[in-house]
């Protein structure tokens, strides 16, 4: 019984990770930029196996509005090829680490013109079966804020402070209500006082 | 006493009831196939009706702010209402629900006042029910409130 489930356990150790050998690419789904700046957009990926000397990394880039895809980055071999005549030529850098699964780009001064989607193909040979990751890229003038944030922060505000106010009050009225009754007793210890004082005078 | 007691409190639904519908009707500004309110621009177009949810802007979320804190403050002053009608001592006044619907007041009239100024200027573009219901529900409102401070409470 326990050889079986033991050969059953090496068997199953097997397959699965034979059936499940694609490898995965991770990017952000939506980039928001002020015009001018400069951003990262990430890529890393996830595979079975472990990583290798011939991993590759390859950026696309489809303008909104437009059909076509232009290659943008290229790393393979161990370096890093980017792109010296298309649309980013000078302002692309790689910030990456392939030891450590991380295919990351720097876009340098971003005009109006970088809208688009931009594609990352990652490759760990021999797991090269994967789907490539795109996230998309919105370059403002002024980065709008999102639906509700003002809403949001004026009710929160608004209500605590109702909740403050109300605190407060019960905490004057405690804070009153035991003065008076320190007050009595200082009162009445006063009036033990004199009361001993004028019998001794009386005296 | 009683018929002031349930007169107030009628005034006082009605109020609530406006501000709410106010607040959530899509018929704050209306011209020829486009509505539009605090939370959706709406359009007839030859396929049907479509709506988009409003733009982001600043004043905008101001003013849904302020007509949901309007509606809360009004709501609260509600419960402070059946609150202190049972609790309050003889001969004591409504201090507590005329503060909450004077602030729910304050809080319509700014924001049917931002509206009013940063609303966009469209040729043909009237403004909607729902936004002549936050402008009847301000004066109730505040009316209310006084009513409340005056009101004392007898055996």
């Amino acid at each position: 019984m326990l050889t079986f489930l033991a050969l059953a356990s090496v068997v199953l150790l097997g397959i699965v990770p034979e059936r499940s050998q694609a490898i995965v690419i991770y990017t952000g789904w939506e980039r928001h930029a002020l015009v001018g700046s400069d951003i990262r957009l990430s890529c890393s990926f996830f595979s079975w196996r472990w990583t290798s000397e011939d991993v590759t990394f390859s950026w696309t880039y489809r303008p909104d509005g437009s059909r076509d895809s232009i290659s943008i980055f290229h790393y393979t071999g161990g370096a890093a090829y980017v792109d010296n005549k298309g649309p980013f030529r000078d302002r692309l850098e790689f910030v990456g680490n392939p030891g450590r699964r991380d295919g990351s780009i720097l876009l340098k001064n971003l005009e109006f013109a970088d809208n688009g989607t931009f594609t990352c193909d990652a490759k760990n040979p021999p797991d090269i079966v994967g789907r490539p990751s795109s996230v998309r890229l919105l370059v403002f003038e002024k980065v709008p804020i999102q639906a509700g944030v003002i809403t949001g922060a004026i009710i929160g505000v608004v209500l605590g402070l109702l909740v403050l106010i109300v605190v407060i009050y019960y905490l004057m009225r405690f804070l009153v209500a035991r003065r008076v009754f320190s007050l009595s007793v200082s009162k009445h210890g006063k009036k033990k006082k004199e009361g001993s004082q004028q019998r001794q005078i009386k005296v | 006493m009683l018929l002031i007691l349930l007169g107030v409190l009628v005034l006082h639904l009605i109020i609530l009831i406006l501000l709410i519908v106010s607040t959530a009707a899509s018929a704050w500004t209306v011209g020829g196939d486009r509505s539009s309110d605090l939370w959706y621009n709406c359009m007839t177009t030859n396929g049907g009706y479509h709506c988009k949810p409003a733009s982001n802007e600043d004043w905008l979320q101001a003013v849904q702010a302020l007509m949901i804190l309007a509606v809360l403050f009004c709501f609260f002053s509600l419960i402070a209402f059946v609150y202190q009608l049972f609790r309050l001592v003889k001969g004591g006044r409504f201090f507590f629900t005329a503060i909450f619907q004077i602030l729910a007041s304050v809080f319509v009239m700014c924001g049917a006042i931002i509206y009013t100024v940063m609303s966009p200027d469209d040729a043909k573009v009237v403004f909607g029910y729902a936004y002549v219901l936050a402008w009847v529900a301000f004066p109730l409102c505040l009316i209310s409130g006084l009513i409340y401070i005056v009101l004392r409470k007898k055996e």
